[in-house]
């Protein structure tokens, strides 16, 4: 038995990420903490999340009336988010962090309905787990629910058009939306806390310095999960999947 | 490469990418979560106090242990695993009782 030339690349890759990483310090961290934004910030980001969270209420809503059949890859989708925002992976880095999840459903959906379920998510974290926070839960639901699949579902539109594989492109999409998603993050506590020497920026490396590199590893595991996912889907619910226009 | 060879070798990958911290860190504590964002908005304004608290933590008076913090991720995991595999094993009965075969269900 001889690796094929697909498998070896994919072998080559998983090395050179892992590699890379073992250089850093540790630091983590995943969703904005409770009473860790101001509360001025909490206010601007909630608003800035309440328009798309209303839009895929919307959306969701008009889905179960007209699309009922395609119920159950919502709530898989939905599931899906649950899982992976629940699983702490150990990085490199000597610490852990989790993933987003909401890929799955920008790809299938689109990013309204996304928000709609990273945002159930949110709120179920933010009250049983002491995990992110109900006061910025407004940031959080725009980072994980917002940012990341808007990120993902126009990569994924890009790459399709290019007519790039699926598989290679649901990986792609899902894995940066996942990193996107801690870009963003970083940003809004940038934003909020500049540094008195550098500003937004200097606080941004930063804030990005403690995500970006435990991030990065899990960003293609959650890729890897959303391409797994689709697999399973494609051989038990093609028709779905055709209706959802994937 | 076919979805079954292809979906052994991308488990792999992710058991690889999960495992080698674990076994070539050795030391690190793997701390979870909160410890991190938080200590750098610290470092930036000095002596910061979040000023709220998460509901739990005002109901029950003080952190959530641990192991109750395990819980609660446990059941979150658990609740999203229960309706995927419910949803596959459901697909995957459809598929095979199907009389016409991948059958239009729309």
């Amino acid at each position: 038995m001889s690796f094929s030339m697909k498998e070896k690349k994919a072998v080559a890759i998983v090395a050179a990420i892992a590699i890379t990483l073992l250089i850093q310090p540790t630091a983590n961290a995943m969703h904005i903490m409770e009473g860790y934004l101001p509360l001025g910030y909490c206010i601007a980001w909630s608003a800035a999340s309440a328009p798309f969270l209303v839009a895929g209420i919307i959306k969701i809503r008009k889905l179960i009336s007209e699309k009922a059949s395609l119920l159950i890859i919502l709530a898989m989708s939905g599931a899906f988010v649950f899982v992976i925002s629940s699983l702490k992976i150990p990085s490199l880095t000597g610490s852990c962090s989790h993933m987003t999840g909401t890929g799955l459903a920008a790809i299938l959906f689109g990013p309204f309905e996304a928000t709609a379920l990273g945002f159930i998510v949110l709120v179920f974290q933010a009250i049983l787990l002491a995990h992110g926070g109900l006061t910025s839960l407004g940031a959080n639901t725009f980072s994980m629910g917002i940012a990341g699949p808007v990120f993902t579902w126009l990569l994924y539109a890009m790459l399709k058009k290019a007519r790039a594989p699926r598989k290679t492109n649901i990986f792609i999409a899902a894995s940066l939306g996942d990193l996107f998603t801690y870009i963003v993050t970083a940003m809004q506590l940038a934003l909020a806390y500049p540094s008195e020497s550098g500003g937004v920026m200097a606080s941004f490396v930063k804030f990005l310095g403690v995500f970006a590199p435990t991030q990065v590893p899990l960003a293609v595991v959650e890729g890897i999960l959303t391409v797994l996912i689709i697999m399973g889907l494609e051989s038990f619910a093609s028709a779905e999947l055709e209706e959802a226009a994937l | 490469m076919n979805n079954k060879m292809l979906a052994s070798v991308l488990i792999a990958i992710v058991v690889l990418i999960i495992a080698v911290p674990l076994i070539t860190m050795k030391g690190a504590d793997f701390e979870g979560s909160d410890g991190a964002g938080s200590e750098a908005v610290e470092d930036i304004v000095e002596g910061y106090e979040p000023w709220a608290t998460p509901v739990l933590e005002l109901l029950i008076g003080g952190e959530l242990p641990g192991e109750m913090e395990s819980l609660m991720f446990c059941i979150q995991t658990g609740i999203g695993v229960g309706i995927i595999a419910y949803s596959f094993g459901y697909l995957a009965a459809r598929k095979k009782f199907s009389p016409i075969p991948e059958a239009k269900q729309a």
